[in-house]
């Protein structure tokens, strides 16, 4: 247990050590100052460019930001969802894998565009080739590019004074996958094929076991797929069995990758919010709240799943961690990486809204799968989506500069710019959409036959399944529970609804927020001032964050994982 | 521009500990006014203008419906849903008794002004006639006369003569003042009335626009309008509140969903104890209660807005004469030539200034005293008093044949030298040594010898440079503006303490520095009384007009100081910070009170269909129909516990944001999770007790 505890606080090391550096080199690469990649990616910049016919230095307002951003993501959308229905006939299709239906093919094509990556069909056997390297693989990278430059235009919104333009979206965007997303991508497939990780055109290999049956394994390009997969926050794997697959995950050092990857942009993003303050404070105290979030989040998990099942010990069975096994409530997960790595892995693909997992969520203990939801719930800002993650935490920092500013008898400001009933509209209105879209898309499908049909399980813990679905569209997170058909019409349709409204409900007030702060004056701090750089602001932003989430959860959450937990001690399962 | 200061500000350096106004009546006839009005206030149009609290008036209408619904149907459980109805009824009727008892205060205070504008008579001059005409009817540019013992029947400016006019019944100030025609002590108020002589008076207001009227109408709070910071709250709170809506509606989703439907009523006491009514029914008393602390300090500001612009002050701009330093300069030291010992010019000096009945001339006398040289009985006979004029710059007096004199050194030194006698060459060192610190140098001469210098020096007022190291301490920087050069302002400053100074300020130096300020993004307060004081007054977010100023300083600034007092305007930052503070700590306290609420309410809801959830039950409630009732009676009952907080607003303390902002955290934040665990826990004792509860 001390070695798991050590381990993961290495992690959280390592997150610092690779955030830091890729915060500074961001905040260059956004500012369109010359990094050490500059020499060989502004020619291809330039030729982007002058093939899309942008000018990268004409700034933009907000509004043309924000339809430019959203004119994309509908091409996007419609180019995905074209792929999705004709690639049966389309080449590159090894596998025969057939078109989908309307409604799936709507979900998939807004889960990939909106950075969830819910997948509600079998990569394997769902789609072609030439739908994962260019459907999704593209999605992958141009979706967190997205995701980036909302985040880009949120800063500069807070620390541009006196200008009503926000940067320029296309810039932005080139920058983010071309200078971030793509050079990162290509090293970290290179050491996922060199760890074992699947790299090819083939369609699948046939192999003769020992016990002399034929195997057919689906092969593909998993690698290339892989790095980007968790770098963008994506999560949508190759396989179904995603990273717990041994061909998408097949060591401890390219699990260690993947959690790391999933953390490195979004920890990144706070230190280059720091750095374009002008106060690194600023960043690092952001960052601070997010692991805060995190650690407590890993240690329910942790614990919950090192404890396992109570049922079990009092029949008789061993749990306890040894040399000969791993202990606590190994149900769902792989033995190669045990409980610290699964717990590791849940926690950090449910507070980073990326949803690749290793193991399975229902087999959780009821409140480490409770625990992995919330990290969802709270709005995604544990680290949190690439992008993402860090403008939902500046939504979260403006309300409790607000909630907690007044208290020093100021009119609440950050960075020193001035709250108004404006911000407070656009970021409550953010907050409210998320909380609204969980809780009434969920009771419409508990309440409706075709939404309780798709749950395998009675109960509360079915009733988690579906919570859980729901906060996993809307937060963008993609993991699923697992139990849940999540592939009827009913759950097709509710959940790519779910998935639009909270993506682009919080986008659009983000962008808003920032074209209006723009245009504030910035007065300077003095000693009167909400002191927004220190541990006490910390603490105030985990706790509004907590409070905000727990507010909106704690009843559902008592009627799932909560009443689940002491029925278990009880000794009912599900 | 601040040397026409009233008479009082002078007298009294303590100004700081502000005056109560007298009018307020007694407590008992107070509340039950706000009863009575706390029951008008249930009618659903008035109340929609507070969101919160219009909801919980429908809900519980709707409970009150349930009950007769159900005792129509059931005839049981109907003691439980009436309880229920009872409290929601009184959350609504608490918040607008807190609404109604802020109010109080100024409409009775406002009744007594009224009274002044009823009945007063007007002598309009018309070509050269005087024509007697109702006060109500007089229009702007319109010229009257005010002979002794008549009311001023408007405001005006005094274009002819000179009156002593009583002021209290505006300022509450007894000492009479001296208004007169030219100058910047010119302006009048209607209402006041007149104790001496006769003034003719141009009228500068239109009917219903007077500065009583305004004022009737600010105390009253009659056209209050929100202010950003309560529109960005109230925002705040009504998305909790939607937030909140939609959890209890869910609610009976996952209700129905986990086989058990959870009565209307019930929802709806957990949706009023959720919501953030507490900060909801007491957010229009604090505000209230934030302008009408105000008023008692004799300020009236014209609008809420500047009341909260004052909490959010950078940078203030004080006049270094009359808020900075007592109003005239003093003497501190007497420092005679060579060969002229410290007594004979002590003598000297005082036989110089005993006609001087100038503040300076009077401190010499004093300050002679301490010598032990006693005022003199001068005969008239052999006395001749010289008194001082801009041309020769110097006073003194012609007795027993020795001229003496004393005033400005060239003036005094060029005296001498016409006398015959010779300029002592160690006076210019003397001379210098004074100017070189700041003071003032008077030279004494008696004949043709020059015998010293008087060293007059600014006094800092008593506690002001703790005044403003609190000021630093809440991140305001303070400013003196002076018209003094800048060697003086300069010792001025370091000796008060003040961060910056602006030296032989004009008003244009004075503009510009507050642009300068604004343009760097800071929020910027000064005080003002002369017209030329009305540019800034207007520029500056916050202008504080003296009473004693004339009416374009009044109408630029956007408050007015009944007191005249400029020191005043650091009382205004700090009011305006605590209604802030006020704002935010009920706020969060509103919101941390929901946790205690969960865990009551929660499992009563589930614990009979999940009895394992009762572990929830952390308070160990009684019964599931007790355990809701609870948390209905403490969100009811916290508002009325708190009503005097919002009145007095939270206390205030002048230190660093940090500072504040930990200890509001600990009593507000933690103090709102924690508290309310032991208030449910009580109430349910006393419940069971009563029997009340199943």
């Amino acid at each position: 247990m001390t070695l798991d505890i050590l381990r993961m606080v290495g992690f959280g090391g390592l997150v610092l050590v690779v955030g830091y550096p890729l915060g500074l080199y961001m905040a260059r690469v956004f500012a369109g100052e010359r990094t050490w990649l500059t020499p060989v990616l502004a020619p291809v910049e330039r030729a982007v460019y002058r093939l899309a016919g942008v000018d990268p230095s004409a700034e933009m307002r907000w509004t043309s930001y924000a339809s430019s951003l959203l004119l994309f993501n509908f091409a996007c959308f419609t180019i995905l969802y074209l792929l999705l229905r004709l690639q049966g006939v389309l080449p590159l299709n090894p596998t025969a894998a057939t078109g989908m239906s309307p409604d799936m093919a709507f979900n998939t094509a807004v889960s990939f565009v909106t950075n969830t990556n819910w997948q509600a069909f079998a990569g394997e056997t769902g789609v072609s080739h030439l739908t994962q390297m260019l459907g999704f693989t593209w999605q992958n990278f141009i979706s967190a590019a997205s995701g980036m430059t909302v985040a880009v235009a949120f800063i500069r919104g807070l620390t541009r004074k006196e200008t009503r333009e926000i940067g320029n979206f296309w810039a932005d965007l080139t920058r983010s996958w071309l200078y971030v997303l793509l050079p990162m991508s290509i090293v970290i497939a290179l050491v996922y094929v060199s760890q074992g990780t699947v790299q090819t055109l083939a369609g699948a290999v046939t192999a003769k076991t020992i016990e002399g049956v034929t195997q057919v394994m689906r092969v593909g390009p998993v690698a290339s797929q892989e790095a980007i997969k968790l770098l963008g926050t994506n999560g949508g794997g190759f396989f179904n069995a995603n990273s717990a697959h041994p061909f998408e995950n097949p060591t401890p050092l390219t699990n260690l990758l993947q959690v790391l990857s999933m953390f490195a942009i979004p920890a990144g993003l706070t230190f280059t919010f720091g750095r374009m303050a002008g106060r690194m404070r600023q960043g690092v105290v952001i960052f601070a709240a997010m692991a805060i979030l995190f650690f407590a989040g890993l240690g329910v998990i942790y614990g919950f799943e090192h404890a396992g099942n109570p049922n079990l010990t009092r029949v008789g069975a061993d749990q306890v961690a040894s040399a000969a096994q791993a202990g606590g409530n190994m149900e769902g997960k792989e033995v190669r990486f045990g409980i610290a790595d699964s717990a590791l892995y849940g926690a950090t693909t449910t507070a980073a809204s990326s949803g690749a997992v290793n193991g399975a969520m229902t087999s959780m203990t009821p409140l480490a799968g409770g625990m992995a939801m919330l990290n969802i719930a709270l709005g995604e800002v544990v680290f949190g989506g690439v992008g993402s993650g860090l403008y939902g935490m500046l939504i979260f920092a403006l309300l409790a500069v607000f909630i907690a500013g007044l208290m020093v008898g100021r009119t609440p400001e950050y960075l020193g710019k001035k709250i108004g009933p404006k911000e407070m509209k656009l970021a409550m209105f953010a907050i409210l959409a998320l909380a609204a879209s969980v809780l009434v898309l969920t009771a419409l499908a508990i309440s409706s036959p075709a939404g309780l049909a798709g749950r395998l399980t009675q109960g509360p813990h079915g009733l988690s399944e579906v919570l859980y679905a729901f906060t996993s569209g809307v937060g963008n997170n993609g993991s699923a529970f697992a139990g849940l058909d999540a592939a009827t019409v009913f759950y097709t349709t509710t959940i790519g609804i779910g998935m639009l409204l909270g993506r682009y409900l919080f986008i659009i007030p983000v962008l808003a927020i920032a074209g209006s702060m723009a245009r504030k004056k910035q007065a300077p701090p003095s000693s009167g001032t909400f002191p927004t750089d220190s541990g006490m602001f910390v603490g105030l932003l985990v706790g509004v964050v907590l409070i905000i989430g727990a507010l909106t959860f704690f009843p559902a959450y008592a009627l799932g994982p909560v009443l689940e937990h002491f029925l278990m001690h009880a000794g009912t399962l599900f | 521009m601040t040397d026409g200061l009233d008479m009082h500000v002078e007298a009294s350096p303590e100004a700081a500990t502000p005056r109560k106004r007298t009018a307020a009546p007694n407590d008992g006839a107070l509340i039950r006014r706000a009863i009575v009005d706390a029951f008008l206030k249930l009618n659903p149009v008035k109340l929609w203008h507070n969101p919160v609290m219009f909801v919980v008036e429908i809900g519980s209408a709707i409970c009150t419906f349930y009950v007769f619904a159900d005792l129509v149907a059931t005839r049981q459980n109907v003691t439980f849903l009436v309880g229920i109805a009872f409290w929601l009824w009184f959350t609504v009727l608490f918040a607008n008794f807190a609404e109604a008892m802020a109010e109080g205060r100024g409409k009775a205070q406002a009744d007594s002004l009224r009274n002044m504008t009823t009945d007063t008579l007007a002598n309009l001059v018309k070509d050269d006639t005087i024509e007697q005409i109702p006060a109500n009817q007089l229009r702007k540019g319109d010229k009257v006369v005010i002979s002794a013992g008549e009311t001023i029947p408007g405001d005006g400016d005094v274009i002819e003569g000179i009156a002593s006019v009583d002021e209290s019944a505006i300022t509450g100030e007894s000492a009479p003042v001296i208004r007169e025609s030219g100058g910047d002590r010119s302006a009048v108020t209607g209402g006041t009335k007149v104790l001496s002589d006769r003034i003719i008076v141009q009228i500068t207001s239109e009917p219903g626009q007077t500065f009583l009227d305004r004022m009737i109408s600010l105390v009253e709070g009659a056209n209050r309008s929100k202010t950003p910071n309560e529109i960005a709250l109230d925002i705040l709170l009504i998305t909790l509140t939607m937030i909140f809506l939609l959890v209890t509606v869910s609610l009976e989703a996952f209700a129905i969903y986990s086989g058990q439907s959870v009565q209307v009523s019930v929802l709806i006491a957990l949706l009023v104890c959720l919501m953030p009514t507490t900060i909801g029914g007491l957010l229009s008393s604090i505000g209230i209660a934030g302008m009408d602390r105000l008023v008692r300090h004799n300020v009236l500001a014209m609008s809420g807005r500047a009341v909260e612009a004052a909490g959010d002050v950078n940078t203030l701009l004080l006049d270094k004469t009359g808020t900075i330093t007592l109003g005239n300069r003093q003497a501190s030291e007497f420092l005679p030539t060579a060969g002229v010992t410290e007594e004979e010019l002590a003598d000297i000096a005082q036989l110089a200034s005993l006609s001087d009945e100038t503040p300076e001339g009077r401190s010499i006398v004093v300050l002679a005293k301490q010598f032990g040289i006693r005022e003199r009985h001068l005969h008239k006979e052999e006395t001749e008093f010289i008194p001082f004029t801009a041309n020769t710059r110097m006073s003194g007096i012609d007795w027993q044949g020795k001229r003496i004199r004393k005033g400005a050194t060239d003036a005094v030194l060029a005296w001498v030298a016409s006398q015959g006698g010779t300029v002592p060459p160690d006076i210019t060192e003397l001379v210098e040594r004074v100017s070189s610190t700041g003071g003032t140098p008077l030279v004494v001469s008696i004949d043709d010898r020059a015998l010293g210098v008087v060293h007059l020096k600014d006094i800092v007022k008593g506690g002001i440079r703790e005044r403003f190291d609190q000021l630093r301490a809440m991140g305001i920087k303070t400013v003196m503006i002076t018209g003094d050069n800048p060697i003086t302002a300069g010792v001025i400053a370091r000796e008060a303490g003040v961060d910056d100074f602006l030296a032989q300020a004009t008003p244009e130096t004075k503009m510009e520095l507050i642009r300068k300020e604004q343009a760097s993004g800071k929020l910027v307060a000064m005080t003002g009384d002369g017209t030329n004081d009305a540019p800034a007054l207007a520029q500056a977010d916050v202008g504080v007009a003296m009473n004693t100023g004339t009416t374009a300083a009044k109408e630029a600034g956007n408050m007015v100081d009944l007191d005249s007092n400029p020191t005043k305007l650091i009382e205004i930052v700090e009011i305006g910070k605590q209604l802030l503070m006020t704002r935010g700590a009920l706020t969060t306290f509103s919101i941390a009170n929901d946790v205690a609420k969960y865990f009551a309410i929660i499992p009563a809801i589930f614990m009979v269909a999940y009895p394992v959830l009762g572990r929830l039950n952390v308070m160990g409630l009684h019964s599931p129909q007790s355990a809701i009732l609870d948390a209905v009676i403490f969100n009811a009952l916290i508002i009325v516990a708190l009503i005097p907080l919002s009145l007095k607003g939270v206390k205030y303390r002048p230190l660093g944001a940090a500072v504040v902002l930990r200890r509001n955290l600990l009593v507000y934040g933690l103090g709102g999770v924690i508290l309310p665990f032991f208030g449910l826990k009580l109430i349910d004792i006393i419940l069971v007790a009563l029997h009340v509860a199943g």
